[in-house]
């Protein structure tokens, strides 16, 4: 049997977390068996058959004109019809906001379960079973499925990318759907970008993130700072977005965001319990606080003992040498 | 205009997870049980839109077993006015176990919009709320972070508008939405009041429905439920700003992160 991934694109580009699900889809097909086929929903081809080399041989690709920005009824119609086509025993999105969407919704349309924002996914006994953190990563539950295709969403970041095999690219099959935008009775005017040129959080490879011990928001300079030398994205505690210094969007933790980033720097933030949940499972986490009794420093792997307004512009100063460098 | 919250009862989230004997769920020892974070910000926001009219009902509706009651309790005590309890005693119904329940229930209210929080805080699944909305045929945003009504929503079930933003990766969707539809508040959408001692006698009046619902078989097998692995130890690199050449050589040469 196949397994159909879902191709996530945006303004007519492929994004990142689609070869992070083909990756794993391409995995799953040497322990399931079947060939790994891609569906995806756009006013025109996003240059499918450039991620030929990323392991699957065919491309299913539903068009229209109303598939410029997201349309959840129309992009659930196409996932249907391509499963419907390929009768897939996996169907794999990215747990992005489009995949968080439409991934549930293409679920209850098929009468299926979804296991959503799954960090590992094994074949177990000839059946797949996903590995997901629950309680905003305080704990794991592993799940498997009663009926057939399975669902899954992919936390961002945590799967590798498909590798370049230099295979043949996949063949570009049109898919057929009758979709009348008038009917879906949603539609999105228009994308306001909010932040120009940076990473989100959720995918972002470092994160700087700044707390309260950094006394106002006019301070946040020094994180911003910080993040633009090491190409990072900024974060913030639940209490300083809480108090209006940073935006929602920037909250990492129980309420916020849950980041897995290869680093993490947490500035001046004491690690409430809600915060370690959000971002523990960072591959390096880096703690720099003034009170060396800090709860951060239990999770982290490097620590800096001291004030945040010393430490950090040095940081800083340390990082640009080493880019000057090479 | 009647609108329809769907809440959960959650874990606070201050709790520690201990897992239960049974290997697969949350030990409710000692757990404070509260109402999901997230839909607090769509219950505010279904208070806002009813004061503003001046009119309308905004009902309140959860699934589960007995405790559920205190929590839609809080809820009416924050003003909604009245609350529907779904009774079972399943312990962890999956998400389409639940949509299809709520969904049922739904469809005979015939609610003008259908609020659910962004996710529970508990599995973290963030998908009743889509799965309600396809098995209703209504449109759906998730996420959602500013509403404005924008013409005849008060009319009837069908043919108001609503604009929408929805948070996204670096950006935000504007979305036009034809009610009735469902949409899943995000944090930031509004700030949630405090129940007043007023409310909270009130809601001591305020009729709670209480109807026993059977759950459709699962989708879902929950094989185990565990704490993370912990992290390896890790270590002070060193005092101020002394510390660091030491920190940026143990990034570079030992994580080999930057």
């Amino acid at each position: 049997m196949a397994i159909l991934v879902f191709i996530e694109q945006r303004e007519g580009r492929v994004r990142s977390v689609a070869r992070e699900a083909l990756g794993e889809a391409v995995r799953l097909a040497a322990a399931l068996g079947g060939p790994v086929v891609g569906v995806c929903a756009a006013a025109a081809d996003p240059g499918l058959a450039a991620l030929g080399d990323a392991g699957a041989t065919e491309m299913l690709l539903a068009t229209h004109e109303a598939f410029r920005h997201y349309e959840p009824a129309g992009y659930v119609r196409a996932v249907v019809a391509a499963v419907e086509r390929v009768k897939p025993s996996v169907v794999v999105f990215s747990a992005s906001s489009m995949g968080r969407d439409l991934a549930p919704r293409v679920a209850a349309r098929l009468g299926v379960g979804l296991a959503a924002d799954c960090t590992a996914l094994a074949v177990e006994g000839g059946r797949l079973v996903a590995t997901r953190p629950v309680f905003a990563s305080k704990a794991v539950q592993r799940v498997a499925f009663t009926g057939t295709p399975a669902m899954v969403s992919l936390r961002p970041k945590v799967f590798a990318a498909a590798p370049s095999q230099n295979g043949a690219a996949p063949t570009v099959t049109p898919l057929a759907i009758d979709h009348d935008p008038a009917a879906a009775r949603s539609r999105v005017r228009e994308v306001k970008t909010t932040s120009a040129g940076k990473v989100d959080l959720t995918e972002a490879e470092i994160i700087v993130s700044g707390g309260r011990g950094l006394k106002g928001p006019e301070n946040f300079a020094i994180i911003e700072a910080l993040a633009l030398a090491l190409g990072a994205t900024v974060g913030a505690s639940r209490a300083v977005v809480d108090a209006g210094w940073r935006p929602h969007g920037d909250q990492v933790g129980q309420t916020g965001k849950t980041v897995s980033p290869k680093l993490y720097v947490a500035i001046a933030i004491s690690g409430a319990i809600q915060h370690l949940a959000g971002m523990s499972s960072s591959r390096c986490i880096v703690a720099i606080n003034k009170d060396p009794d800090a709860p951060i420093f239990k999770v982290a792997d490097f620590g800096v003992v001291g004030d945040a307004f010393e430490v950090v512009p040095a940081l800083t100063e340390a990082v640009k040498a080493l880019n000057a460098r090479s | 205009m009647l609108q329809v919250v769907c809440i959960k009862q959650v874990a606070d989230t201050e709790t520690r997870v201990k897992v239960a004997a049974d290997g697969r769920t949350l030990d409710p020892a000692g757990v404070t049980w509260i109402l999901n974070p997230y839909d607090e910000f769509a219950l505010e926001q279904a208070l806002r839109i009813r004061e503003a009219a001046g009119e309308g009902e905004v009902v309140v509706l959860s699934l589960g077993g007995p405790g559920v009651q205190t929590t839609l309790r809080n809820a009416l005590a924050m003003g909604a006015d009245r609350a529907i309890h779904l009774k079972t005693d399943a312990v962890q119904p999956d998400s389409l176990q639940v949509a299809r329940a709520l969904a049922a229930e739904l469809q005979g209210l015939g609610p003008h919009l259908i609020w659910f929080g962004k996710q529970a805080v508990d599995d973290d699944a963030a998908q009743v709320a889509p799965m309600v909305a396809e098995l209703l045929g209504h449109p759906c945003v998730t996420v959602v972070a500013a509403i404005e009504l924008t013409q005849g929503a008060e009319g009837g079930p069908a043919g108001g508008q609503a604009v929408i933003e929805r948070e996204i990766e670096g950006a935000r969707e504007v979305v036009e939405v034809t009610l009735p539809a469902v949409l899943a508040a995000d944090k930031g959408l509004n700030e949630p009041r405090y129940a007043s001692l007023k409310g909270i006698m009130a809601a001591k009046k305020k009729p709670i429905d209480e109807k026993p619902v059977s759950l459709g078989p699962p989708a879902l097998e929950i094989l185990s439920l565990a704490l993370p692995a912990a992290r390896a130890p890790g270590r002070i690199v060193g005092q101020g700003v002394e510390a660091v050449p030491e920190l940026v050589r143990v990034l570079r040469e030992e994580a080999r992160v930057i």
